[in-house]
């Protein structure tokens, strides 16, 4: 049963140094200051995995909690790149970072296995390009029935899954509603899970097309307004676009990014 | 009304949406044009997210693939792995719009690495995303890249999606459903694959570009079909409307 948590008591006992860390959350529901606590904790060698790195992972990597990275895009959206990964992958700062690097289609397919308790997804997806000779994680597949040749991809189940939501009651009963990307599937391949959320209620009234997690297969629930920002959390506040833009010139020098990490505590 | 080359092919880009049903929209060049589109010359035009948001019809551009504007507006807002797995994959899509920083004369594109190598790039751009399963599964593709030789190379440093592979045939060879990249729209003119070969060919040239120009931003001896258009200029419609939505 989902235990309420506060955000360090929560980061401290479920995520550990050398684990495979997901922080998912597509655009919408960033669970950022998640992150933010990681780095406050001095979590090291975890293998970060997430379909779109954005500015929350660039923020990992750069403070050197990452040791490995598991990604399809790894972009700060409308802006341009994420100058701390390409720091790291180009010059090794401030440590060298593996990479493991699928499509969406694929990550979406390895999340899903990884739900489902499969060893493998299936899909029809990375034909002819080079990926395949670089992520060991892909392979053809024939299908028993027709012959076809497809694609399989490896279940994705990290140790932990971190998310962020609108809403928990306190038996820790999760909703999200909006884009909630592969958030569900992510939380229920995780061996362990923390969610973040924007309110704590008594009692969850219906939302249109909301996503609820129940309690019994949540770990740990933590109340964290804001928890998104510069993300956004639809019924809450909206996308903070100028922090985006403002990430690029901090992102791009070594010096401005070790003075923002100073800002995080 | 006078115009840049950058407003001649994002609306190159929205005039090629005319008829069309559906199209799978990626953040930047593309979901300009696919918003403009349904702003001037087919409003019914089904913009589809790979955040899952289907029919989005958002009031201002949205800075990423995920803005809550589009979620709010769409028809339907479907989880990440089923806008992949019911909506991409058995080719209900009509068009996928992309845009890389590479490609090369069959239309392959790289957003993975430039230089040095796979381990060590010289420049490690974002990657995949969901460029390879549009490419493969849509049933026709349009691509929208600035021309220079920078961007349009003899060969790939990475292949990232498949246009025509290695030629006419590969791709059913491969087994890719859909039909590949139909046009590449790019700041000087238009290119479309050749019937016999599918290579990429000059057919057209915007309103005061030259042919020299554009062979002059290739990275591979551009053909040229044999008779060239050009492309009408835009209207002031057209030109109000794009300089609209890019002030939101």
């Amino acid at each position: 049963m989902a235990e309420l948590v506060d955000l360090a008591t929560g980061i401290r006992r479920l995520v550990r140094d050398g684990d495979t860390v997901a922080l998912e959350g597509f655009t919408h529901l960033i669970p950022v200051a998640a992150g933010h606590e990681i780095i406050r904790q001095g979590r090291r060698d975890l293998t970060l995995a997430r379909m779109t790195p954005d500015i929350v992972y660039d923020q990992m990597i750069g403070a050197g909690c990452a040791r490995k990275l598991v990604f399809a895009w790894g972009g700060n959206p409308g802006v341009g790149s994420l100058h701390r990964l390409r720091d790291a992958v180009e010059r090794s700062w401030p440590g060298p970072l593996e990479l493991e690097e699928h499509s969406h289609a694929g990550m979406a397919n390895r999340y899903a296995a990884g739900a489902s308790g499969l060893p493998f997804g299936v899909l029809r997806g990375y034909t002819g390009t080079d990926l395949p000779k670089h992520t060991a994680g892909i392979k053809p597949i024939s299908c028993p029935f027709t012959g076809e040749v497809l694609t399989a991809v490896p279940a994705l189940n990290p140790d932990v899954t971190v998310i962020h939501a609108q809403r928990a009651d306190r038996q820790g009963n999760v909703q999200l509603w909006g884009i909630t990307g592969v958030q569900k599937e992510a939380v229920l391949a995780a061996r362990k899970s923390l969610v973040t959320v924007e309110e704590i209620v008594d009692t969850l009234d219906e939302k249109p097309g909301a996503v609820v997690l129940p309690r019994w297969v949540v770990t740990a629930v933590a109340h964290v307004p804001g928890g998104a920002r510069p993300s956004y959390a639809q019924g809450y506040y909206d996308r903070d676009n100028a922090s985006y833009r403002a990430w690029d010139a901090i992102s791009r020098d070594r010096n401005a990014f070790n003075d923002w990490l100073k800002t995080i505590g | 009304m006078t115009f840049t080359a950058e407003e001649m092919m994002t609306i190159t880009a929205a005039r090629a949406l005319v008829g069309r049903c559906s199209c799978f929209v990626g953040i930047g060049l593309p979901s300009t044009a696919a918003n403009l589109a349904r702003r001037l010359h087919n409003p019914d035009l089904v913009l589809i997210y790979e955040s899952g948001a289907i029919g989005a019809k958002p009031t201002r551009l949205p800075l990423s693939i995920g803005d809550g504007e589009l979620a709010t507006t769409a028809d339907a807002v479907v989880s990440v792995p089923e806008i992949f797995n019911y909506w991409l994959q058995p080719g209900r899509i009509d068009i996928g719009f992309l845009s890389a920083a590479q490609v090369d004369r069959f239309g392959n594109l790289n957003t993975t690495v430039i230089g040095g190598s796979y381990q060590t790039p010289t420049t490690r751009l974002p990657g995949a995303g969901g460029a390879p399963e549009i490419a493969a599964s849509c049933r026709e593709v349009i691509l929208v890249i600035r021309q220079s030789k920078r961007a349009f190379v003899e060969t790939l440093d990475f292949v990232t999606s498949v246009g025509y592979g290695e030629g006419k045939g590969d791709r059913q060879r491969k087994g890719l459903r859909g039909n590949g990249p139909v046009m590449l729209i790019t700041d000087l003119g238009v290119l479309e694959p050749d019937p016999d070969t599918c290579e990429l060919t000059l057919t057209r040239l915007h309103p005061g570009v030259d042919q020299n120009t554009v062979e002059r931003a290739t990275g591979w001896p551009l053909k040229t079909a044999e008779t060239l258009a050009t492309t009408p200029e835009p209207t002031d419609e057209e030109l109000a409307v794009l300089r609209e939505l890019m002030k939101a």
